[in-house]
Order: C-alpha cells, then structure tokens, then sequence
C-alpha cells in the first residue's frame, strides 16, 4: 500500500505525489471538482485532493475515484479517458470507487458532472504521469525524454530500440517532480485509441451471472437485518408503540425508536425492528402497534397545493430575469397567447430500494452505502451518531439506480443510528412501500406563460411564472430556490424575444423533495416546448419552422455571462438548431406520418448538451396514448463512449415516458397515496417505443449525457399529440381523459 | 419454524426456517445468495424472479413451504460462467445499466427461450411485460433476445458495443 506524503503548501491546482516506503507505486493525486450538495472543507482538510492515479510495479492503472457508478458507465469512461492520456492498454486500466477517508474528501456523483467537468483535469493527470515515466525512462538511459515515448504501457526510445515497461519503471518516476498539471501537454485527440469507441462497459459482465455486489448484497459478520416504521404523514412522529406482538415474532432481536435528524438531511426518524433476517424484521414491523403524532402537515393535499401554486401565479411573483418590459407588451399586443401548465410530484424509483449497512463501534464507524454522494453521508452519519467524520469510513457500493435519489443521505443514518443502538453491524432495508412512501420527490410545479406575438409571427413579450417548492427550502423552510432550481434555459431562453421576464413564486409544503434525473429541466423544458408549439400554432407556422426562425440566423451564445470556462459554457444556438435539424432529418419531420399517426418535435439544453427529440404518437379511441418512435439527436460534444450515450439517451427517453403517461405521485392527510408499483406505475416492455438516436459528430469538449435526454421527451409526445388531435395537452401524466 | 428441503442450481438444501418465508428472502439471507434481487414484494416488478421446476416464477410472493422438493434454479445456477446464450447476448449487446433488475430479466427471458426458441416481438412484449427496469433498457432487451434466438437477421439498427470492435 501507498502511504499519503502529507503536502506542505499546495495549491488547490496542484498535484501531490506519493510513494510508499519501498516505492511501490507511482501515485498522483489530483482535485476533482464535486458535487454541489458537497461541503467544500478545504481550510480543514489535510490535503486538497480527492482523485488519484496510481500505477503499480505491475504497470496496472488505477484511478481511484470520487464518482459513483449507478449504470451511467462512468466506471467506463472515466477508464478511457486515462488508458488514452496515460498510453496503456485498455486491458491494464481499472476504476476504484474512493472512500471517505480523513484525507479524502468531496466525493459526490450528480448533475451529468463526471465526464462534462473531469475530462480535462483526468487528461492532465494522466499526462503527468506518462511525462514522469517518460523522464524516468530518459533517465535510465542517458537519453533526452524528446527521444522517448510511450505506448502500451512502456517507454520507448526509438534509436536505441529500447524499452522499458511503466511497471520497470515506477520507482524511478515516483522520486520524480510532478510537472505542472497546466502545462502538461496533453495527446492529440486524433491519436485517441479508445476515446470515441463503443468499448464494452467493465460492470457489465458482473451483471449477467449475479455476481455484481449492490448495497443490498453487502454482508458483515455478524450482521442483522432491519426495517423501519416510519410515519406515513411527513414530519410525524411516533407518540407511543408498543412491541410486545412484534417481538413475539421468531428471529426478532429488538425494537427501538430512532429519531428524525435534521432538516437538511431529513431522515424521518421511525421505530425500527431489528432481526436475524430481513423476512423477520418484516413480519416483526407488521405485528407492532404505535400511535402517530401526525404533526403539523397532517392536513396537505395535491389539491390544496395545486390551488395554492395556482393562486400564487395569478398574480406577480418575484422576478428571476427581466429583459425589457413584458407586462407592457403584452397590454399591447397584437396577438397574445396564455396558458398554465402543471406537474406533480415524481418519486424516483430506483429498482433496488434504499438500504444501508452500518456497522457503529466505539470508535469509529464503516458504513456500505449504495450513494451518490459518499462524503455527505460520511458528515451527517457523523453527526447523527456523534463521531468525528474522520472517524467514519464510507464504501460505496454499486447501485440498483441512483437518479438523485440517492444522493440524499437518509438510508446511512437510520444504519448508524441503529447499528448504534443494539451494538451490532445491521442493515436496514426500505421496503418497496417504504422507497414510494419517503423518497425526496420531483417538485410539483404550476407554470403560467403568457405571450404576445407580433403581426410577423415573432415574439414580442414572453413572461413566464413559476410556482413550485423549492429543494433549497429543505435546507431553509422558506428558502428561494437557487436560479437552477426553476429554469435552466427556461431562464436564458435561446428563442428570441424582445421583452422577457421570468418570476418564481415559492410554494409551502411538507413533502420532501429533491433532485430528480433533469431536475428542473423536467419541467421548464416541457412547458417552454410546449408553449412555444402553442405559438407556432397561433403563428400558423410549422413548429420546427418556427422554432428555427426564433433562433434566428445568427449565432448566439447565451446565458448567465461569465460563468466557468466563459462562452464554452453558455449555450450555442448554432448547436441548438443543428440538433433540431437532426433529428427533424431523421425522424421524417415534413413527410406524411403513416395513417393515425402524429409526429411532435422538441428540443432542450441542459448539462451543457444539446438534445432533440421527434416523437411518432397515436391515440386510440379511448383516449390511450402509444408512442411509437422517438427520434432523437444529441450534440454532448465529444462522445467519450457512443454506444453509452445512446444508451443514456434510450434511458433518458424511457424514463421520461413513465412520466409523461403514467407516473403520478398524489398527496392526501399529508402522505403519499401510491405504495408500490401496482399504483405507481412505469414504462414496461410493451410500451416501449423504437428508439433511433443520431449523435452530431464534434471535437468539442465532451458534456453531460446522464439526464439531458429527459426534458424534451414530453414536449415531442404532447406536441404531436396536438397535431393529431388539436387538443393540448398542459398537465402530466396525460391522462386517457383528456383525450377520450 | 420448520425444515424444507428443495434443490438450488443442482444442490439440495435443507433451511430451517418460517414456512411462510418468501423463498427469495431465504436465498438471500439464509443461503447467501444474492443474485436474486427485491424489487418490490409483490409480483409487480419481477427483479425476484427464478425458475421453479423450468417455470419463472416470483420468488418474493412464493412462501419456501410451497418448494418442498422441488427444483429452484437462480442467476447463480444459470450458467457456470455466463455461458448461456442469453448471458452472452446481454454481454453482446450491452444490456444491463445499473443492472440492478437484470437477473430477473435474464431469468425471465432464459425461461421465454425455452418455451419459445424464436420468439416474435409481440412474444417478447408478453413474456417480458412483468419485468420493470428503471434504467430503460428494454430495446437492449429485445434485440439480445433476438439476438440469443439467432434471430438477428437484419443488422442491428444501432451498431452493437460487440460489432463496433471492443479493444479488449
């Protein structure tokens, strides 16, 4: 094992080298930029890193990684991007999943981030290290490293006909200098040998026998099962149980209370029954009695929300971004156009429900999460348990899904908390009622646009309310919402509009909600490639026609100014309209669909990624929707894995689906009403449309693949709906009634 | 509690345990094998599924009482190392994401093959119906069905991970 060489003063931009005593291993440690919801703990952490490369006398590559794999591929790509930079064989490269360590820190997977933000800063450390094995190499032989290069994980220098293998030679690079990683010289992308390859996912193999270790597969010495009765209210409590019946059940060890923690974190707090098996704990939580204190948010509905946002965007709401003067515009239109639109709350349903094994000691704490955001469940268990975080060790497993919604912390502190009290390593299981019944759901939202067109069919004014609530006020109750909460480029609109104001208006309620694969792209793209159609349609214009002229002829790069990296990172219209036009090709846009058929077309951008959809729809007389083809095009810049963006695309156009005809979660007595999914229901099989993705071929900087393809899925659906039935539609899930 | 005896992959097992036990819990807890996943307990996702006496069947709703002696076959006993065809066309065409759902999935889809060794599409959709997969995998799905049939007759419409020339 390599130990950590404790830095002096490094820069956040630097690297740090490490070599064991024996100088086993080339270790090059970098900083990964994280996940939001992370802390930032720079002044308290012993060193700024929290990725590392290290290569061992067996010329193995390792990167040991901040990022979680939950089916995205990113153990994949992340790997070919170094076997590139680094000049090793594909087969020489693997992927760890980092633990939180007192010297590690910000771990966190989310926001399509692994790829769009560690291209660059994995390449520059993967070139490091090629550049070190290069000098060591140069050394030995009395040569110039200019003379030397590197393939296939060894140094060659040409003239001599010598070589020497990275494992020959790690000793010597580790007592090197690392280079400076900003001027490091990367490789030529066009000498890219696995980069822009379909290669075969690592985890997939495992995937297929029943060998692929999730967190429900984790098993401990000594371990024992748990389940937790939580209040079905949020925000309740347990005023009373008894545990006599639920003890009585064989293999019932204990029955012990835990208690909610935090607002930020929201663990709901419960009764939990511990016991020898999962089926034990089971039987044991139906068999107890308790009495719920149902709290203050006993008496929340949809209806009673879906009233209170509607309320709230009747009227002004507190502006977000204001160009020109909408409101007077619109007095004086020509032609205006208004509309509201509503969405409900979505649970995530990841196929394997939430779970967590903990095992709490004395001194110190190990805790297997199935998570996406390892290094805040290492703060709260902490906390939750009072241990120092540098006391609490957590691995990360693989997971049965993540979508956001594992990026909360909740499933790792009911472990702690009970491996605490019984003194015992245990897992604590969701049920798949507990998973619908206590997840931090996709905000409901109701949207209000108004417009008004001129006498050429453009855009005069465009005011845009929205009322949700919010993920931050998890952390504050009346928080606003941070601007990426309520638009994404809802916000920076790319259609062209003389006067345009946006305004949010925060709606109160009990039930936790957070990040939901798009997050707020889910639901601003759907309204805003709705409303345009609307538009087109009062325009009497081809939506696809439409859409281009808004864009306009000239390139245009839009958004917040300055933000990151400068113009790379604002939205390019150019690329907008070249994945509308794609897919348009693609998708037969213009040419007649065949008989009963209607074809819709949308497009968004989010993660820094371009995404286009046509959807081929027909309507059975009872109102049934069926979605036969989807057509879709995506600019994510360079394709690091093209098979696996097309596979994240096809994710992202089905699970988009479930919501746009089937997903609802509805609220009465201030709990969830769906339990499983007989009444939650998701897309199967059957339902399933032909799915024909076209990838727009680019050198650009590769951007966020794992959520872009979800928002303008609905718009395409309800779009072409309206072309085949002039009926709009503006609330999801469609339902057969609106259409019957 | 009581003793029930039943073969797994071949072996016979003897568990002393509550009859009424799902039988996918006593794989799981009480002989260690966690191939066979929870989904949702009750036979609506089909991430449980395995083969009882040749059939699929959902083992988070089949009490271990009603296996007394009969065969049981899970992912792990598919195949020894992942040779079933089916295995290999999920390897081929790139099926499982998160990969959670997958072992019900390919047990469900091994137990169509059997049945019906060229399934047509509307059999698939049949067959397949009962199993959710969150990540949205279900064309992979299809096309590795077809696939193990060896009845991929046109060239796959998206250029496989497999026929795009994997470096390893």
């Amino acid at each position: 094992m390599s130990t950590l060489v404790a830095p002096s003063k490094l820069s956040r931009r630097g690297f740090l080298k490490t070599a064991s005593a024996s100088g086993a291993a080339l270790m090059i440690g970098f900083y990964w930029p994280g996940f939001a919801a992370a802390e930032n703990k720079e002044e308290q952490t012993p060193n700024p890193f929290n990725a590392w490369v290290r290569i061992d006398t067996d010329g193995k590559v390792t990167l040991i990684c901040p990022k979680s794999e939950m089916g995205q591929g990113v153990l994949t790509s992340l790997a070919m991007i170094l076997a590139d930079e680094t000049e090793v064989d594909w087969s020489d490269v693997r992927v760890e999943h980092a633990e939180t360590k007192p010297e590690i820190y910000d771990l966190g997977t989310g926001g399509s981030s692994s790829v769009r933000e560690q291209y660059l800063p994995l390449r520059q450390a993967g070139a490091a290290a090629r550049i070190m094995l290069i000098q060591a190499a140069a050394q030995t032989w009395g040569v110039d490293a200019v003379t030397c290069h590197a393939k296939d994980g060894a140094v060659i220098h040409g003239a001599r006909s010598s070589r020497l293998t990275y494992g020959e030679l790690v000793e010597k690079a580790s007592q090197l200098p690392v280079p400076d990683l900003d001027n490091v010289t990367l490789k030529n992308p066009d000498n890219f040998r696995y980069v822009g390859k379909s290669i075969p996912h690592v985890d997939i193999p495992s995937k297929v026998d029943g060998s692929a270790q999730f967190g429900i597969d984790v098993r401990v010495p000594g371990m024992l099962h748990a389940v937790v009765a939580r209040c079905p209210t949020f925000g309740g409590t347990a005023k009373s149980f008894d545990a006599t019946k639920a003890k009585a059940v064989p293999g019932v060890r204990d029955v012990i209370e835990i208690p909610a923690v935090g607002t930020g974190c929201h663990s709901a707090g419960g009764v939990a029954v511990v016991a020898d098996t999962t089926w034990a704990a089971i039987s044991g939580r139906s068999a107890l009695q308790i009495e719920w204190d149902n709290g203050p948010n006993a008496g929340e509905t949809s209806d009673s929300l879906r009233e209170q946002m509607k309320s709230l965007t009747a009227k002004p709401a507190k502006p977000v971004r204001t160009v020109g003067d909408a409101d007077a515009a619109l007095a004086h239109a020509y032609k205006t156009i208004e509309a509201e639109y509503e969405l409900p709350f979505l649970a995530h349903a990841t196929m394997e429900p939430m779970n967590c094994v903990a095992d709490v000691r004395a001194d110190g704490a190990e805790v297997w999460s199935p998570t996406q955001s390892p290094q805040w469940n290492q703060s709260v268990v902490a906390q939750a348990i009072g241990l120092k975080p540098e006391s609490v060790i957590v691995h990360t497993t693989l997971m049965g899904g993540g979508f956001g919604r594992r990026a909360q912390t909740d499933f790792a502190v009911e472990a702690a908390q009970v491996s605490k009290a019984i003194g015992k390593p245990v897992q604590v299981l969701w049920t798949r009622e507990d998973d619908m019944q206590h997840d931090f759901y996709r905000p409901a939202f109701h949207h209000r646009l108004s417009a008004a067109l001129d006498s050429a069919g453009g855009v005069e004014a465009w005011r845009h309310r929205v009322s949700s609530v919010s993920i931050n006020a998890l952390w504050r109750p009346q928080a606003d919402p941070s601007d990426s909460e309520i638009g994404g480029c809802a916000t920076y609109l790319p259609y062209q509009t003389k006067n345009f104001q946006l305004e949010y208006a925060l709606a109160l309620s009990g039930v936790p909600r957070a990040w939901w694969r798009s997050v707020e792209n889910s639901s601003s793209g759907f309204v805003v490639e709705s409303f345009l159609d609307e538009l087109a349609a009062a325009a009497k214009t081809d939506p696809l026609e439409f859409r281009l002229r808004l864009l306009g002829t000239e390139r245009r790069k839009v958004g917040k100014p300055a933000k990151k990296g400068g113009e790379d990172w604002l939205l390019d219209t150019e690329r907008y309209k070249a994945v509308l036009q794609l897919a348009a090709e693609k998708g037969g846009w213009g040419k007649p669909a065949p008989a009963g058929r209607a074809r819709g077309i949308a497009a968004w951008y989010s993660f820094d990624t371009y995404a286009a959809h046509v959807a081929e729809v027909s309507v059975a007389r009872d109102g049934k929707v069926r979605v036969h083809r989807v057509t879709s095009a995506v600019d994510c810049g360079r394709a690091i894995n093209p098979d696996g963006v097309k596979a994240q695309l096809e994710s992202a156009v089905i699970f988009a689906l479930s919501a746009v005809l089937l997903s609802e979660i509805t609220i009465a007595n201030g709990g969830v009403e769906q339990s499983n999914f007989n009444d939650y229901q998701v897309l199967r099989m059957p339902d399933t449309p032909e799915i024909d993705i076209h990838i727009v071929p680019s050198t650009a900087r590769p951007t966020g693949m794992g959520e872009p393809g979800v928002p303008p899925l609905a718009p395409a659906v309800t779009n072409a709906i309206f072309t085949l039935t002039r009926k709009r539609i503006r609330r999801l899930p469609i339902r057969a009634s609106d259409l019957a | 509690m009581a003793s029930i005896t039943f073969h797994v992959n071949g072996k016979s097992q003897t568990v002393d345990v509550d009859p009424d036990t799902p039988l996918l819990w006593v794989l799981r807890d009480t002989l260690q094998m966690t191939g066979t996943k929870f989904g949702c307990g009750i036979a609506q996702c089909g991430a449980c599924t395995v083969h009882l006496d040749g059939e699929p069947t959902r083992s988070c709703i089949t009490p271990v009482s009603a296996v007394e002696g009969k065969r049981v076959v899970t992912i792990e006993g598919l195949s020894p190392d992942r040779s079933h065809a089916i295995q290999q066309a999920w390897i081929a065409e790139q099926v499982p994401q998160c990969g959670y759902c997958q072992s019900g999935q390919i047990m469900t889809a091994a137990a169509l093959l059997k049945r019906k060794p060229k399934p047509t599409d509307a059999d698939i959709d049949e067959a397949m119906a009962g199993n959710i997969c969150r990540c949205g995998t279900y064309p992979r799905i299809r096309r590795a069905i077809h696939r193990a049939a060896g009845q991929l007759s046109a060239p796959a419409k998206h250029k496989t991970a497999a026929s795009a020339g994997g470096v390893r």
